[in-house]
């Protein structure tokens, strides 16, 4: 492939990481932000060593508000953003890959969900799919490790994390979990440009034949009230957390057994080598 | 012989000054461009020197007699030195005269001189330690060269070693005094300080008037220009100027609340590297207290380069809470706090280098029009059970009340909902925004964001221009301040300004209350030792320090003044965005500040300020306890029998 030529011959280098933007919805207020999710993954973008940095949007920019929230985005620090104007109720897949094979991108980085529109969080996978290309959810983190590899930390739940090691050109999405966006500094977000490109719309017709509403957060579901004696006893058998499964308790066992047990889950844990 | 040489020694020290001076000038001139006129400028200027700055000056009564003596009695010798010895006018009662005004100078140089015994820490050291030296010799040594000219001693008096002597104390002392000047000694102060008083950026506040607005930042970026000041040279001239014109004495690091919390900040050492900056340099030579934690001597700028970038660190500039305390008491009338935000302007609207929360704010300022990201719709949500009229149906009401950012947090909520039942009980006629309302832009403001201060205000002074109401009257300072000092400068076409734009504090609106009789108020007897703390905004800003004092007074309290209380009040640590930037010292501002109460032995503290309140509750217990005026009013009023009418609407 070309673009692995193009990276082997100068590894970890020069390498062209595209990143997509969206204008997010406050969830407060509604109104129109720099997304939150789309704002940390250009913020992985730009801590990236040696690399090239092309910022792309689709979407309505015709409204005034809207551009604000691309200068935002240009305030983190961008000279562009390259804005393939579409209409209101297209889909910006198609012209998102036209884009990105004109640019011929190593990496493309998205956030997860968008905060407007569907929200549905299958961009990412649309565009990789489109392109051909591998995709990885929730990146927190992502180093080029030569050759035209790049490592990715991936966040799973509950803090665990993960490296991958992956050959571009992929698609990542960068989780809730990477670190927070630089500050955007209003200035230099005036000074930059948004240049439009001229590539056609396409009707999105999910979106046509949909109503869209904000999203309510549902109320949790608590387990079924269990008959207690105070109000108080009642609210903790509800909203407490299941016990966790596993592990022994050690009473009436002698001060050595329980030493015993808590040197093996340290050692399993890795916490500590066993002696030998 | 001698006689024959001060005229060439004069002629020569006053070319010297003169090229200094003019050096000097062209160092200023790098700054951008301001409109003074310059003719009024210097016509005022006497008056300025001998009335305002007096006055400042004059709270140090020893200093003040110290600094007439010794600077009438050089300024008059010198004019007769000139006419004496330069120009030989042969008059006994010329030469009598000079003899009167060296003994002058020389008495006062004695007082300088004793000073500088023993000095306290805020006064710099180095070259102003031999100030006092060349002073007297100055004075002594053409006090003794007179002598001859006023028919004292024999003509001709003052030859062989005498005469060496003599000369050396003449070079000495016109080097210091015109060569210093002119060259950056510490007299440099006396000409730069008599030009910064005739230009000055602030020319409002001399006559007794304030000027405590920041000025509107011009947000063109067209042409290329940086926003906020960057380089020294990004200063207005005759901010430069102001620089150039300190005397090192230190007041305002005696003042300044982040200075005694450790924080890196020390207002003086700012100036004088303000000084390095322009003039280009190092701090090397600086004597006095650094800021705290930072070593002298690292620090080096020029007028083209970066100040943030080797000169001054960002977390000096971010330590200033805005309080005014260094302004109010510099005898120079410096202006610290509007440099301060001139520079944070850079670093938060070119550089997006605010710290702390300060990019989180501005987020939520920008998108929710609150600093704390609540939900805009949910602002009048407080006033749930007050049935407060809203301003969107009612159009029109005496008194619009400003409700400001304390509608979200249930602390400030207790101070609004009691000023709602004063208000309540006197029968004003008022309304509020509601909803309508946002942010006044203080914070945003003060951490240099001066787009999104403009966006919102802009946006609010739309709404209210609305409506119909004579007087906007708020429980918050920091919006008092915005809305009557800095909201005017955007509200050219709005009309407001027309009908005239009085805003009140909450304090004043009550006191007249309280005058007019349309509450009466229980004497507060159970609540022990009261004091009062004048919050910044308030005080210093907007000069209101009677209002809250004669609202306590008619609930028969008398207060336990602080030490530091009135224009010299001790901020809380509150202003200035200083809880969202955060910037770390070894004590709390709000700590000290509740030390300052302790001292009077107080057990309750009234305050006119939701955000001083929530800094001095922040303090850990046991402490004096902490209420807004409002509060302790509501708690007293007295129930008036309601005249029928409103009795029979209410039933309605």
């Amino acid at each position: 492939m070309m673009l692995h030529s193009k990276l082997s011959s100068n590894p970890a280098k020069n390498y062209t990481v595209a990143t997509l933007v969206s204008v997010g919805k406050h969830p407060k207020s509604g109104r129109p932000r720099r997304s939150d999710q789309d704002s940390k993954a250009l913020e992985l973008a730009l801590n990236m060593d040696n690399r090239s940095v092309h910022v792309i949007h689709a979407g309505d920019s015709s409204d005034p508000l809207r551009q604000s929230v691309l200068r935002e985005y240009l305030g983190m620090g961008l000279e562009r953003i390259d804005v393939t104007r579409q209409n209101a109720n297209s889909d910006a897949v198609p012209a998102l890959v036209e884009r990105l094979k004109m640019l011929q991108a190593d990496v493309v980085l998205t956030g997860s969900r968008a905060e407007s529109g569907e929200g549905s969080g299958m961009v990412p996978y649309l565009i990789a799919q489109a392109l051909g290309w591998p995709m990885v959810p929730a990146a927190v983190e992502v180093t080029a490790a030569g050759d035209g590899e790049f490592e990715i930390l991936q966040a799973l739940p509950r803090g665990q994390r993960r490296l991958l090691k992956v050959r571009a050109p992929f698609v990542a999405s960068v989780d809730s979990a990477a670190a927070e966006s630089r500050q955007t500094a209003w200035a230099s977000g005036q000074r930059g440009q948004l240049q439009e490109m001229a590539i056609g719309s396409n009707p999105d017709e999910v979106m046509s034949q949909v109503t869209v509403e904000p999203a309510r957060k549902r109320p949790k579901r608590i387990a079924s009230a269990k008959k207690a004696k105070t109000a108080a006893d009642r609210f903790k058998a509800a909203t407490a957390k299941s016990a966790s499964k596993g592990g022994a308790i050690l009473v009436k066992e002698s001060a050595e057994e329980k030493a015993q047990v808590i040197y093996d889950l340290l050692v399993s844990q890795g916490v500590i080598n066993k002696k030998k | 012989m001698l006689e024959s040489v001060i005229p060439w020694l004069l002629a020569g020290f006053i070319a010297v000054l003169l090229a200094g001076m003019l050096r000097r000038i062209r160092l200023w001139r790098a700054g951008q461009p301001e409109k003074v006129d310059l003719v009024a400028g210097l016509m005022a200027m006497p008056r300025r020197y001998l009335v305002d700055l007096h006055h400042v000056v004059e709270r140090d009564k020893v200093m003040s007699n110290t600094h007439v003596a010794t600077a009438g009695g050089f300024v008059a010798s010198m004019i007769l030195i000139i006419l004496v010895h330069g120009f030989g006018l042969d008059s006994t009662i010329l030469a009598w005269a000079l003899l009167a005004t060296t003994a002058m100078m020389f008495v006062g140089a004695t007082f300088v001189y004793r000073r500088r015994v023993n000095p306290p820490s805020r006064l710099s050291k180095g070259p102003w330690m031999r100030l006092p030296k060349s002073l007297l010799t100055f004075a002594a040594t053409f006090f003794i060269v007179t002598l001859p000219a006023a028919g004292v001693l024999p003509e001709g008096f003052g030859s062989g070693v005498l005469a060496f002597i003599l000369l050396a104390g003449i070079v000495a002392g016109l080097g210091e005094m015109l060569f210093g000047m002119g060259w950056a000694g510490p007299m440099k102060h006396a000409f730069a300080g008599a030009l910064h008083l005739a230009f000055h950026r602030r020319s409002e506040r001399f006559g007794g008037g304030r000027s405590t607005g920041l000025k509107l930042l011009d947000l063109d970026i067209s042409k290329g220009q940086t926003l906020g000041v960057a380089k020294p040279a990004d200063f207005k001239w005759n901010q430069l100027l102001g620089f150039d014109a300190c005397v090192q004495c230190g007041r305002c690091e005696a003042m300044c609340p982040a200075f005694a919390a450790g924080q890196p900040l020390n207002p003086k050492k700012l100036i004088q590297d303000m000084v390095v900056g322009l003039a280009g340099g190092t701090d090397a030579k600086y004597a006095g207290s650094p800021y705290p934690g930072k070593d002298v001597g690292n620090a080096t700028g020029s007028p083209v380069e970066v100040i943030t970038e080797g000169l001054v660190s960002q977390e000096t500039l971010w330590s200033c809470t805005t309080c005014r305390a260094c302004v109010e008491e510099c005898p120079m009338m410096i202006e610290h706090v509007d440099a301060i935000v001139d520079m944070r302007r850079f670093l938060t609207l070119e550089q997006g280098s605010t710290p702390g929360k300060g990019s989180e704010t501005l987020q939520n300022l920008i998108a929710t029009d609150n600093p704390n990201g609540n939900d805009p719709q949910a602002r009048g949500w407080w006033a749930a059970d007050q049935n407060i009229p809203l301003m969107s149906e009612k159009k029109e009401a005496d008194v619009l009340f400003w409700v400001s950012d304390g509608a979200f947090d249930m602390r400030s909520q207790r101070i609004l909902r009691s000023f709602v039942k004063i208000l309540k009980a006197a029968n004003v006629d008022f309304a509020f925004l509601g909803d309508e309302e946002r942010d006044c832009g203080d914070v945003a403001r003060r951490l240099g964001d001066d787009a999104t201060f403009q966006s919102l205000a802009k946006r609010n002074i739309a709404t209210l221009s609305q409506y119909k109401f004579k007087r906007i009257v708020t429980t918050d300072p920091h919006a008092f301040h915005c809305l009557k000092n800095e909201y005017p400068d955007l509200m050219e076409d709005s009309g407001l300004l027309k009908n005239g734009w009085e805003v009140l504090h909450h304090t004043r609106l009550i006191n007249e209350l309280v005058a007019e009789g349309k509450i009466q108020l229980d004497a507060l007897t159970s609540a022990g030792t009261v004091t009062y703390h004048d919050p910044c905004y308030l005080g210093r800003y907007n000069g209101e320090y009677d209002a809250p004092r004669d609202v306590l007074k008619a609930m028969g309290i008398e207060l336990a003044e602080m030490e530091r209380s009135g224009f010299r009040s001790r901020c809380c640590g509150g202003g200035g965005a200083a809880p969202i930037t955060d910037i770390p010292g070894e004590r709390r501002i709000a700590d000290m500040r509740m030390d300052d109460i302790r001292e009077t032995g107080a057990d309750l503290v009234a305050v006119g300020c939701q955000q001083c309140t929530a800094m001095l509750e922040g303090v850990v217990e046991p402490r004096p306890e902490v209420q807004d005026i409002a509060e302790i009013v509501a708690a007293q009023l007295v129930e008036i029998e309601q005249p029928s009418e409103s009795i029979a609407k209410e039933v309605a």
